[in-house]
């Protein structure tokens, strides 16, 4: 079974913090890592490869140092990572991205299967699985928490979301968003690490992917981010001071007048 | 002059002034993304480079700027449509009220006609109590074949409807299937579509301006689609005011036919899950953040909140960190709450936990340093270490 896996290199913390006078970003140890719901996707495309034999397959659009990325979902068990990179792939939004991904998956044939984190940490738009699955004309299914069943020509798996347990039919190709329940992660090993120190990346631009320059990066992206801003408050805070069992007090206090 | 993001149009991306760059670094190590260095004394922009315009403002020297290209959208598309989510056969999702409560004003602000639109099974009767909140119009298509809510024949059916009747805007709740079913529909119809919204307000020159919280939560960001119709967007739940149902509204409601349709995926099993406790409708909430030290402290925050009558929720590192469960999650990417009292322990106050609990009646925070972003949010405040006061409480309660 051919399965692919799309992946995204973020910055690692979500705590990235902003000094509110200057509006500049307090970048210490900020480093470039795979999305932690990525991993996930890994982790299933490689277990059911172990399961069933195939190949794994890793695609990533990105800035070069993207490679080490790849390289590490080698480390942890995929077969060869694909980077999508390019300067006309910059400035890119949801829908020029999943168009730009899209057309790299065409230039790499037919999968059955395509896995994806729920949604990316930096961004947290959780748009690009179901726009992949639109442009590439496959149905998909989003925060996937179990594979049940798996052939060549049909996936069984369950999802839950807002209180409700579905188990869906899903004919083969699909693509999956699946979320952090489904598995956990194993670390690289030691064989791994050093199997995809010698394992490919290829890198694909716009020349390569025969991409519409009308339809990628800033030119293929509908939406502009025009404004960004720090969010202001106007709330002014009362202190509790004192020891505290007086500062508890207080807050019991204001308990007992505000509760229902 | 160079150009960041330039490569496909002339005249687009971050222009740099050489002239005017005195190569202070202040915008590389501003870049959310390293999309910006300086190199030989000037600025040079790369291709992470987002056009978030962050560099921009923070330039002492004013050498940077962006030209974004004069985009317009073809005429001919009006009115502002919300999709009619139904939560189980019969009922509205809660978030379609404050759906139509938003809608109503961006309709009016537009001046134009708000309509909803509802796809379901043959039982799902919704039409009059869309009217009764604000709709104009409801755009229906009834069909067995639409009583599973699944994307594919969904989104096929909506981008039938937008290409025959043309919305100028079209909201979704950002419910687990408004987040899945509105991007591929915007990638069918290849139109933008922004996530998550907190903020919409209607421009006078028709473009809606949705707003976000990006960057890790740090900044709000502003989002506009100029060039492509429908604007769509979806739409935090627990953000907006619910409509006030109006019974003596009049609206009409038009029947749309069901397409021929793709067959995909078939539900084979569907089962309520036992109900868990909900934190969004909890008049008094407890909130615990990394501020608690260490995983047994959450058991103090569980006693806490039961003495009290109260829920408890968390902030999202605690869920990264896999010591509750995600339903207890307070904020953008968890819960909206609208308690009348939330009690804050040792969260410091991300931008997306902060939009979470806007709509908390009296905010109380108790964290270590006082410069936390949550003390911006409450009215009273204690600086100390939240254990020491959790087991203070439990004392005194008893």
């Amino acid at each position: 079974m051919r399965i692919l896996v799309c992946v995204k290199q973020v910055p690692s913390g979500t705590q990235v913090r902003l000094d509110p006078e200057t509006r500049t970003m307090i970048r210490d140890a900020r480093q470039s890592v795979l999305n932690p719901f990525d991993a996930y996707a890994v982790e299933e495309a490689v277990r059911i490869k172990e399961r069933l034999g195939g190949q794994v397959t890793v695609l990533s659009m990105g800035i070069p140092s993207t490679e080490r990325l790849l390289r590490d979902t080698m480390a942890r068990g995929a077969d060869e990572g694909i980077l999508l990179s390019d300067r006309a792939f910059a400035g890119a939004d949801t829908l020029a991205t999943s168009y730009t991904l899209a057309e790299g998956i065409r230039r790499l044939g037919d999968f059955s299967l395509i896995l994806c984190g729920r949604m990316a940490v930096d961004g947290d738009t959780a748009q690009i699985g179901p726009e992949l699955a639109e442009q590439l004309g496959i149905p998909h299914v989003t925060e996937v928490c179990r594979i049940v069943s798996l052939d060549e020509r049909e996936a069984v798996v369950a999802r839950e979301a807002e209180g409700v347990r579905r188990t869906l039919a899903v004919p083969l190709p699909a693509l999956f968003t699946v979320s952090r329940e489904i598995n956990q992660p194993r670390l690289p090993s030691l064989a791994g690490i050093r199997r995809a120190a010698q394992g490919s990346v290829q890198v694909w631009g716009a020349s390569e992917l025969q991409t519409d320059p009308e339809r990628t990066g800033l030119a293929g992206s509908p939406t502009k981010v025009v404004e960004t801003y720090v969010p202001e408050r106007e709330q002014e805070c009362r202190w509790i001071t004192g020891t505290a069992a007086e500062q508890a007090a207080e807050v019991l206090r204001v308990w007992k007048e505000r509760k229902p | 002059m160079t150009k960041g993001t330039g490569k496909q149009s002339e005249e687009n991306g971050l222009l740099i002034d050489r002239q005017r760059c005195v190569g202070c670094g202040i915008c590389a190590s501003a870049c959310p993304f390293g999309g910006i260095s300086v190199q030989n004394g000037t600025a040079e922009t790369n291709a992470a480079c987002t056009l978030c315009g962050t560099c921009v403002e923070l330039c002492p020297a004013e050498a940077l700027s962006i030209r974004r290209e004069e985009q317009k959208a073809d005429d001919g598309h009006r009115d502002i449509w919300v999709f009619a989510e139904l939560a189980g056969e019969e009922q509205l999702a809660p978030v379609v009220r404050e759906l139509l409560g938003k809608g109503r004003q961006l309709a009016d602000a537009r001046g134009c006609r708000l309509a909803a639109v509802l796809l379901g099974g043959a039982g799902s009767f919704r039409e009059a109590e869309l009217i009764s909140l604000g709709a104009d119009l409801v755009y229906l298509c009834r069909d067995a074949s639409l009583a599973d809510p699944l994307e594919q024949p969904y989104a096929q059916v909506l981008a039938g409807m937008v290409e025959q009747f043309r919305p100028e805007v079209f909201l979704f709740g950002a419910t687990s299937f408004g987040r899945s079913l509105a991007p591929r529909l915007a990638a069918r119809l290849g139109t933008g579509l922004t996530a998550d919204c907190t903020e919409l307000a209607m421009g006078e020159d028709g473009l809606l301006r949705q707003t976000r919280p990006a960057f890790g939560g740090n900044l709000m960001a502003t989002i506009l689609c100029p060039a492509r119709r429908p604007q769509m967007a979806t739409v935090r739940p627990g953000v907006f005011a619910p409509a006030a149902p109006d019974p003596n509204r009049s609206g009409r409601v038009r029947a749309f036919p069901l397409p021929s349709l793709s067959s995909g995926i078939r539900v084979r099993e569907q089962v309520q899950l036992p109900p868990v406790e909900s934190i969004a409708g909890a008049p008094v909430l407890v909130v615990a953040g990394r501020g608690i030290g260490s995983r047994k402290n959450l058991a103090l925050v569980q006693e806490f909140a039961r003495r009290m009558g109260a829920a408890w929720g968390c902030s999202r590192p605690l869920v990264d960190a896999g010591w509750c469960e995600h339903a207890h999650q307070v904020g953008q990417t968890g819960c909206s709450v609208a308690p009348r009292l939330l009690i804050s322990l040792g969260v410091s106050g991300a931008v997306q936990h902060l939009a979470g609990i806007r709509r908390a009646e009296t905010v109380v925070a108790v964290n270590t340093d006082p410069q936390a972003p949550i003390f911006q949010v409450s009215q009273y405040g204690i600086q100390g270490d939240c254990v020491e006061i959790l087991r203070e409480w439990l004392r005194q309660l008893g």
